[in-house]
This record gives C-alpha cells, sequence and structure tokens, in this order.
C-alpha cells in the first residue's frame, strides 16, 4: 500500500470513530449508517467498474439475493441469520459464477445486457413468489443476532457498518496493489496487452465479478437485517442505477471516490425531499452532466488538480 | 387449441412489431456510433404520452400524431448534441452511462409534466374485432402489423437506394473511410437519432389503444427492444425486425402457456440463453476484432 493510501484509511477510521459522538440525533445515525452501507457496497462494485472495466447494471439483483435470503431462510425455514446470510452469498456466487464464465467471452455491451437481464429476472422472481417472499409488498426481516446477542440498536449497527466499511477500503487498498490488481488494472488499460504478459482475461474477470457480487450480497443481508423489512424495489434495475452513479460521481477506480459518491447520492434524496418528483430527474441530470465535465469523477479529478497545483 | 395459439401469435406479433421498432432504433445509432442508446425506449414512451396530450387537447387526430413524432426526434437530436457528441470516443461504459442519464432526464421530465397515471387513446379504426379461425384480431393491430411493414420497407429502400443512406451504411462500416471519401460522419450520427427516435415514437403511437401507456413504460419496451436487436445480432437491421417479432411471439407464448406472471421475464431469459450459446445474435455474420 502506498503513503496515500494508509493516510486515506486513517482519515476514514478516525472520522467513523468521531461521528456517533457529533451527530445529533437518530435521523443523522440513520442517515450516516446507509451511507456507510452504500459506501461499502458501492468500493465492491468500483473494482468491478472502475478498476476492471466491466460494467453490471444487475448489481441490485445481487443485493435482492442476500436480503432475501436474510429474510425467507430465518422466517420460513428457521434458520440462524449468520447461516441464511452466507447461504444468500454462495447461492450469489454460484449464480454470478454460472452467468459469468460465458459472458466474459464477450464484451463491454453484452455484459451490461447480460447483468441487466439477471437482475430484472431476479426482480421479477421476487415479486411473484409471493408466498416465499410476500410479493411487491415485502417482508419483514429477523432480527440478526450473534453469539445469543440481538442487534437492534442504531449504534450497535453503527459499529458493525463502521468497522465492514473501514475493513472494505482496506482490503481493496491491498487488493489494487497486489499481483491480482495489478492484472486488473493491466486488462482495464489493453486487454491485449496484458494477455501478452500472461493474464487469464476470463479468470481475472469472472473472479473479480463473483467477487464483487459476493460483496453486494452480504451487504445486501446486512442492509435487510438493518431496516429490518425489505420489499422487491430494493433489487429492482432503478437501484442498480443509483450503485453505477455513486461510482461514477465518486471516481471510478477510485476507493475513496466510492466513499464521496456514496454518501452524496445518498444524501442527495434527503436534500431533494421537497421537490417530491424530480428526482429522476436530478439523478439523470447528475449522471450525465459527470460523464461529459468529469469523466473520471470527483475524486480523481481533484486529487489531479490538487498535486498539479504542488 | 389452434384458435388459443393463433390468438397467442396475434397478440405476440403485435407488441413484437413494437419491438422490432425499436430494435431499428438501436440498431441504427448502434451502427452510426457503436453507442448503445439505453434511451431508446424513452422515445417510444414519449410517442405514446405526447399522441394522448395532443389528441386529448382537441388536436385532430392526424396533427397529434405528426407531433408525437416529430417532437420525440427533436428530443433525440437535442440529446445527441448536448451529450454524444461532446464525448465521441469515450468508453463503453461512459457512453452507456450517459444514456441511462439521459433516459432517466426524460422520463421524469414526462413524470413531473403528465403525472404517473395510465393513458390510453381510442384506437384508429374502432374496436370490433376480426374474426379469424376462433381466435380474435383487434383492427389497431392491423394498423401496427401495416405501418412496421411499410416502415421496414421505406427503410430498406433508403439504406439501400438513397445516396444519404448508403453514406449512413458506409459510416457503420468504417467510419474513417467514411470520412476520407467525403461523408459527413457528424451529419450521419445526427440523422441517426433523429430517426431512431421517431421509429420509436411511431413504435410507442401505435401500441398505445392497445397496451395503454404511462410515464414508465419505457423501461422494459426499450430493455426489450434492446434484446430484440441483440437476438438478431447487433447491428443487423433485418435481424433487428425478426429478433423484435420473436421476441414478441416468445413472450406471447410464455405468457399464455406458462405463467402470465414471468411474461416480462421470458425476453430476459431468451436473451442469456442467446448469449451463452450464439453470442452473435441469430443473424449476426461472424467477425474478427484487430488487434
Amino acid at each position: 500500500m502506498q503513503k496515500n493510501a494508509y493516510l486515506g484509511l486513517g482519515l476514514v477510521a478516525a472520522v467513523l470513530i468521531v461521528l456517533p459522538f457529533v451527530l445529533p440525533n437518530s435521523y443523522y445515525m440513520d442517515l450516516v449508517i446507509r451511507m456507510a452501507i452504500n459506501a461499502t457496497i458501492v468500493i465492491g462494485l468500483n473494482l468491478l467498474i472502475g478498476f476492471a472495466g466491466q460494467i453490471s447494471l444487475g448489481h441490485a439483483g445481487f443485493l435482492g439475493i442476500g436480503a432475501y435470503a436474510s429474510a425467507v431462510l430465518p422466517t420460513h425455514f428457521g434458520w440462524h441469520p449468520v447461516l441464511a446470510m452466507a447461504a444468500g452469498a454462495a447461492a450469489t456466487a454460484l449464480i454470478a459464477g454460472l452467468v459469468a464464465r460465458p459472458i466474459f467471452k464477450l464484451k463491454g455491451n453484452y455484459l451490461a445486457m447480460a447483468t441487466l437481464g439477471l437482475g430484472i429476472i431476479i426482480n421479477i422472481a421476487l415479486r411473484n413468489e409471493a408466498q416465499w417472499t410476500g410479493g411487491p409488498d415485502g417482508m419483514a426481516v429477523p432480527a440478526m443476532a450473534l453469539f445469543g446477542y440481538e442487534l437492534n440498536s442504531d449504534k450497535q449497527w453503527y459499529w458493525v457498518v463502521a468497522l465492514l466499511l473501514t475493513f472494505s477500503v482496506w482490503a481493496s487498498l491491498n487488493m489494487i496493489d497486489s499481483p491480482f490488481g495489478r492484472a486488473l488494472r493491466a486488462l482495464h488499460g489493453s486487454e491485449v496487452a496484458a494477455q501478452v504478459v500472461g493474464v487469464n482475461l476470463v479468470r481475472y474477470k469472472v473472479t473479480i465479478f463473483v467477487l464483487s457480487a459476493v460483496f453486494a450480497s452480504i451487504m445486501g443481508s446486512i442492509t435487510a437485517h438493518y431496516i429490518g423489512f425489505v420489499t422487491p424495489n430494493f433489487a429492482d434495475f432503478f437501484h442498480s442505477i443509483e450503485l453505477v452513479t455513486m461510482v461514477v460521481v465518486g471516481g471510478m477506480a477510485s476507493v475513496f471516490g466510492s466513499i464521496v459518491g456514496a454518501v452524496l447520492l445518498t444524501a442527495l434524496p434527503q436534500a431533494l425531499a421537497t421537490f417530491e418528483g424530480w428526482e429522476t430527474v436530478v439523478f439523470g441530470s447528475v449522471l450525465m452532466l459527470c460523464m461529459i465535465f468529469l469523466p473520471k469523477g470527483l475524486v480523481p479529478t481533484l486529487a489531479a488538480k490538487f498535486s498539479k497545483g504542488n | 387449441m389452434l384458435s388459443q395459439f393463433l390468438q397467442f401469435l396475434f397478440s405476440g406479433i403485435t407488441v413484437g412489431a413494437t419491438y422490432a421498432l425499436a430494435a431499428l432504433g438501436f440498431t441504427l445509432i448502434y451502427n452510426a456510433s457503436n453507442v448503445i442508446n439505453f434511451a431508446q425506449g424513452e422515445f417510444i414512451m414519449l410517442g405514446g404520452m405526447l399522441a394522448v396530450y395532443f389528441a386529448q387537447m382537441g388536436l385532430p387526430l392526424p396533427i397529434a400524431l405528426l407531433l408525437a413524432i416529430v417532437i420525440p426526434a427533436i428530443v433525440g437530436i437535442v440529446m445527441e448534441k448536448v451529450a454524444i457528441e461532446p464525448v465521441k470516443g469515450a468508453d463503453t461504459v461512459s457512453l452507456i452511462i450517459i444514456t441511462i442519464g439521459a433516459s432517466l432526464v426524460i422520463r421524469g421530465l414526462i413524470q413531473v409534466w403528465l403525472g404517473k397515471g395510465t393513458f390510453s387513446m381510442p384506437a384508429f379504426s374502432g374496436d370490433d374485432p376480426i374474426h379469424i379461425l376462433g381466435a380474435t384480431l383487434l383492427p389497431q393491430s392491423l394498423w401496427v402489423l401495416a405501418v412496421t411493414a411499410v416502415l421496414v420497407a421505406s427503410l430498406w429502400y433508403f439504406f439501400s437506394r438513397t445516396l444519404t443512406g448508403k453514406a449512413m451504411l458506409a459510416t457503420s462500416f468504417n467510419r474513417t473511410a467514411a470520412e476520407l471519401v467525403g461523408i459527413n460522419t457528424n451529419w450521419v450520427l445526427f440523422l441517426s437519432f433523429a430517426m431512431s427516435a421517431g421509429l420509436g415514437a411511431v413504435g410507442g403511437i401505435l401500441v398505445t389503444p392497445i397496451t395503454m401507456t404511462s410515464y414508465d413504460v419505457g423501461i422494459m419496451l426499450g430493455l426489450k427492444g434492446f434484446v430484440a436487436a441483440v437476438v438478431g445480432g447487433l447491428g443487423n437491421g433485418l435481424g433487428a425486425v425478426l429478433g423484435g417479432l420473436l421476441v414478441g411471439v416468445l413472450e406471447a407464448m410464455g405468457a399464455g402457456y406458462i405463467s402470465s406472471a414471468y411474461k416480462d421475464a421470458v425476453p430476459f431469459v431468451l436473451i442469456l440463453f442467446i448469449l451463452f450459446f450464439m453470442p452473435r445474435g441469430l443473424f449476426g455474420g461472424k467477425s474478427t476484432d484487430r488487434v
């Protein structure tokens, strides 16, 4: 890891430690928890989009698998929540792997199509299997319990989520500089060149896709337990787009950009609450303006400006 | 048995024709610029919504319909000028995201302006069904099929017999070479957005009396049009039309014989199979990448 990365990791950890003592009330506490959850998901998605240059338009589908595993298995079959979460992650890995192998032999547009199709199929299944999932109305999720100790207050959840976020920042910073990360960046730069130096394209792409899908599934379970309720909207196309927006706004291929993107776009709907109905327009405009004027995203653009100034 | 099958076939071909028009729109833009336009579905929605709006305003039907085709075409042109031309040559991911952004803006604006309601308009020539071998066919379905057939035929004429059409084809084969022989490829890009938005709008107008419309129908219609374009082999015009009809018919059969709740999943299951087993689509040619 580079020095700057350590600095950034330290900063993230420091902010996360201080935050609960300065947040004025539980509304902000809830908002920050949601931001942290989204940031963790987006870091995983950014590994795929930003570092490997592959797009997923169905990531909310994987969130949905995790969330519904945590809702359905404990409710209908009496499974322990941790076991249910693991089962969701395993199912996600299996589905993502099965789909990814043939798809990654193709290029850009086709992966977008396939992930989009997969996400929509998952969402339709969640809506229609009402006897298990409660259909479009959704269902309640039992509380998460660790070692017989139930997680229910916002404070407890905050520390769990903060820990997960810090861990994922640390893990992805490490991964980017590992041989695996370098191979990913190489294949983003030039697939041919990467192949020439011995990078097995399909294997690396499949691995990172499955990894980021499992990431999403686990965070889907966490979100479901935290909110205590899931609906199919959690797994719909628009949510997938929201996640991609966070990656793009914060900055592709930037771990800290992912956090910034998640924080900004989680706060945006709250800020827009008074303009009921305009959220979609604003979301779309942000997406377009970012890609046109800041194609590298906020954090990388600012970082480049800053280092040039020095 | 036969009458039931025919019934599913009729409704499948009717929606399929809309998918075919959407798929043609995808193909036009893809050939001109290699952009997958995720806002294609919004043009379909715009066509239907604007037709209803202008018709309810009391405008004579032909004028209302004309406006409902011209305005989406202008929207397409604006989108191309504002969002696509400035970033020419950006990578696939960026372009996909820009067109998704455009689709959200269009959908959001219509939602704010016309609300979240569901709208319909009277069929062009009455609702008396035609009986064929025990199945019924709506007169509007004939409109859908006839107009689609005319459009496909004129597109074929345009691309094979006119200079502008040939210039567009040349651009899709090799942009640089086209520029070298003096084709204005920016004009081609401009034209392809206008045409594909117009095509989408026509599709949206034609099915509105049958399927109704609302601000959010564009997502599914557009995605299914995209599926149809990929099924037919991305970039292949005839393939897009056949792909559209195939997706429509399979969807109607799936809804009729398997489960109507999973109707919308049929095209996406189909596309996963196509991508797995014949990634160039049913009618796509072989191609090799240059290093």
